[in-house]
């Protein structure tokens, strides 16, 4: 990283440079701490307000002491040993039992205080336990949860991503160069389309293909039941992920093209594209070197930006896909109440985000070298 | 000022901004018809509505303007009723019983579509002390066949649905009595005898003063101009209702997260010190809310939170430290250094006259472009909400009829026009506003203009 931060006027002298660079590192040292401390106080200012949310500011408690009160006295008047009982027994009886169910789940303790435990809980990653749903395999762990709805998420999204964001930057550069063209004008014409989401493509492709047309799945990430052989399986996730990556292309595509085609053509009118096109380089070398290179950053951010969106995953193009992945689970966490799943997936979020926010600072100075950390 | 509306009468020069202004007019024309037409109220009573309100509607038609492409023509909804003097009413005295008569009405129809009915219904009406009356049916086809449908007393009301009758079915060997009763007896696969058709109904009457109103309902496969959904309502209330929900929201949305974070960037950078950190880090947090799942827990956890307006409260307080803070700021930051604010400052100006007179006005280029072009993500988050289920719950929206389709399997039954038409005007909307906000960027930011 202090390497990344040294100042372009590399020519002085070693002494100067030795001194500058202990500078430096010091400067790196400052505000690495300063910029950790920021994140991390976003981070729990951000997780607590998710807890203070997702439990309706206590008012979840209210719902499960409703609940627990319920089974228990569905539980009695069940029980024919304990039917017999006179009321007044089996009142107290009933409230000893809710009161050891609520002591089992702390719920004997005040929200405010629960609520700072359950903040250190989630921020050193001990999401503990679901409290209606379970992963597959039958676990109630919210991490297994979650990793499980990890891979069928990362595989869309990442694909989804990496497939938009390669495409843009490609046809962008090819259109930068046909400036003017039929081609260009189209995309510029046509970029109004990215303003509906992807899910609304989905709906629309959904009608075409697996309704009139009945080539591809409705939905689902491999049909039922699973194929026993790997290619076979591999096929079917193809097939099915095949409509909603399409889905998320279209939404994107036109206004991803527009946006770094225009990004382009600013840069390649600077007066130093300019001065190697007059020096006669190739146009594969300008594009390279000249209008890449300074671009880099601003690249590299979009590309940053991307991971993070990667993680949350799309919770309606996954809706409407029925693709199992991190935003359906989080969707039919927050309508079962599942506050540990809500408050899990916030907590990966805001770390992946907070993470990516402080590389960028130092992965920024690595690839330009007129930002200095810290400065 | 004078120099933006120059700059915005450029907009002539942009084809895409005129199409998009103009479908704007005639969606903002088409809201204030819907609002003048069926109240608010109105709208929800009728969305609401069960079978007493849309009784008289096929379920799951497909629009009307079907038959004009299809070669075989389906029927529309036949309501014919005795009350309206749709039949032909003949009253005999009984020649058993003083008191007892006999009443016909005759229902005559001309029937000359290629498919069937989908349901066929007749609903009775009688007005008597004790003993009610007791009805026959009795149905006439063009080829002069005469088939007896059902036999039974008339109740203060009575609903006779044919498809139920399982004499009748069993009389008919069908299970579909509005196939069997229009279909040609001679043609191989079931056609429709086109025609004349009656259908008589004899009520006997024991009491004097006995009256009787009967109204015959052949309900269509294709209705109105919208089509109908799985509760017989008819979709065009809700595609209706649909335009000033959609465009109020959006516009409401757009203007109010873009005004109150214009606002604070603007009082950031003015106050800068602690007032400018405070607002960077609330906006740092912010952007780790996650703002769906946040809306999403607002609509469930909150059931009176579901109303439409709640969650554009909730829309517009969850983005007034949005992301937009940092363009608005990087822009604020270089206009608090033109010499005519120093100027300002000189003369005395008070920190709010400097905000709003002098701050504010020079991000409007920038402003202005971004607020519209914030319309359709604000249209189309609330589509999204309904997709989840969140919806407001009593009024018809775009969004909802979408979720109403896709809960009913809309896509897997080939309805869709349910389907289609809530998602081709979401489409129109949002493309028209992209579309001008889209030319305004190109007009009003410079540095675009050549590109």
């Amino acid at each position: 990283m202090a390497e990344a931060t040294q100042t372009a006027d590399t020519t002085s002298p070693t002494k100067i440079m030795a001194a500058g660079y202990s500078r430096t590192v010091g400067r790196v040292a400052k505000y690495t701490l300063i910029r950790t401390v920021a994140l991390l106080a976003t981070v729990v200012v951000g997780i607590y307000l998710t807890i203070l949310v997702a439990n309706m500011g206590g008012h979840v408690d209210e719902i499960r002491r409703g609940q627990i009160r319920e089974r228990v006295a569905i539980g009695v008047s069940m029980n024919p040993d304990m039917r017999q009982l006179p009321t007044a027994e089996r009142t107290k009886m009933i409230n000893e039992m809710v009161r050891v169910e609520e002591q089992r789940l702390g719920l004997d303790q005040p929200f405010i205080i629960r609520s700072f435990r359950f903040l250190t809980d989630a921020l050193t990653l001990n999401l503990g336990r679901a409290q209606h749903i379970s992963s597959d395999s039958g676990s109630r762990t919210v991490r297994l949860i979650i990793l499980e709805r990890l891979s069928p998420t990362l595989l869309l999204m990442a694909t989804s991503n990496l497939l938009l964001f390669g495409l843009s930057v490609f046809f962008a550069l090819y259109l930068s160069r046909k400036y003017g063209s039929l081609m260009d004008r189209l995309v510029i014409a046509l970029s109004p389309l990215s303003s509906a989401p992807a899910w609304f493509y989905g709906i629309f492709l959904l009608l075409l293909f697996a309704a009139v047309l009945g080539w591809l799945p409705f939905g689902g990430m491999v049909k039922a039941p699973p194929p026993a052989s790997r290619v076979e399986y591999g096929v079917s996730v193809l097939r099915h992920l095949t409509l909603p990556v399409l889905a998320w292309l279209i939404s994107g595509i036109f206004s991803g093209v527009y946006g770094w085609r225009t990004f382009f053509l600013i840069f390649s009118s600077e007066d130093y594209v300019e001065m190697a096109k007059a020096k006669g380089l190739s146009s594969r070398e300008i594009e390279r070197s000249y209008i890449l290179r300074p671009t880099l950053p601003n690249i590299i951010t979009s590309f940053a930006l991307l991971l993070i969106g990667l993680w949350q995953g799309a919770i309606i193009l996954e809706t409407v896909f029925n693709w199992p992945g991190l935003g359906r689970l989080l969707y039919s966490a927050i309508q079962l109440y599942d506050t540990p799943v809500i408050v899990g997936s916030t907590v990966l979020y805001a770390y992946l985000l907070a993470l990516t926010v402080f590389l960028l600072d130092f992965i920024y100075a690595l690839v330009d070298p007129r930002v200095r950390v810290g400065s | 000022m004078k120099s933006l509306l120059r700059s915005l009468q450029q907009i002539r020069k942009y084809p895409s901004a005129i199409i998009g202004i103009v479908i704007i007019t005639a969606m903002v024309l088409l809201a204030l018809y819907t609002i003048a037409t069926i109240p608010y109220s109105e709208a929800i009573r009728l969305w609401r509505g069960g079978e007493d309100v849309w009784g008289e509607n096929p379920r799951l038609a497909g629009p009307a303007w079907y038959n004009l492409f299809l070669r075989q023509k389906q029927p529309t909804t036949l309501v014919l009723n005795s009350r309206d003097g749709a039949a032909t009413k003949t009253v005999a005295t009984s020649p058993t019983s003083s008191d007892a008569q006999d009443i016909t009405l005759l229902f005559t129809f001309d029937y000359a579509y290629d498919g069937f009915p989908q349901e066929l219904i007749v609903f009775l009406e009688a007005e008597y002390e004790q003993r009610p009356p007791h009805a026959s049916l009795f149905w006439r086809t063009p080829d002069d066949r005469e088939i007896r449908l059902g036999e039974f007393p008339v109740r203060r009301s009575e609903t006779y649905r044919l498809a139920l009758d399982s004499r009748l079915t069993r009389r008919l060997r069908s299970d579909r009595p509005e196939v069997a009763l229009f279909a040609d007896p001679d043609a191989d696969s079931p056609t429709p005898l086109k025609g004349t058709y009656e259908l008589e109904v004899h009520v006997h009457t024991f009491e004097a003063d006995t009256d009787v109103e009967a109204k015959w309902v052949a309900y269509g496969q294709l209705h109105g101009l919208a089509g109908t959904d799985h509760r017989r309502r008819d979709l065009m209330v809700a595609l209706m209702w649909g335009t000033p929900i959609a465009l109020s929201f959006g516009l409401l949305a757009a203007l109010g997260t873009t005004l109150t974070t214009m606002f604070i960037a603007a009082v950031g950078v003015w106050f800068g010190g602690w007032v400018d950190a405070i607002i960077q880090r609330i906006t740092e947090v912010n952007m780790i809310l996650p703002i769906l799942p946040i809306l999403i827990m607002v609509g469930t956890f909150y059931p009176q939170g579901r109303s439409i307006w709640v969650i554009l409260g909730a829309v517009i307080a969850l983005s007034i430290f949005g992301g937009a803070i940092k363009t608005f700021r990087a822009i604020f930051l270089q206009v608090k250094e033109a010499p005519y604010i120093e100027a300002a400052r000189a003369y005395g100006a008070s920190n709010s006259r400097i905000i709003t007179l002098y701050l504010i006005p020079r991000i409007l280029p920038v402003m202005i472009p971004s607020l519209v072009s914030g319309v359709p993500v604000y249209v189309f988050l609330e589509a999204s909400l309904a997709l989840l289920g969140l919806g407001d719950p009593v009024l018809p929206t775009w969004g909802k009829l979408i979720d109403n389709a896709r809960a009913q399997g809309a896509l897997h039954n080939g309805q869709y026009y349910w389907v289609l038409q809530p998602a081709v005007l979401l489409m129109v909307v949002g493309l028209a506003f992209a579309m001008v906000g889209f030319s305004l960027d190109r007009i009003l930011n410079p540095r675009l203009r050549g590109l």
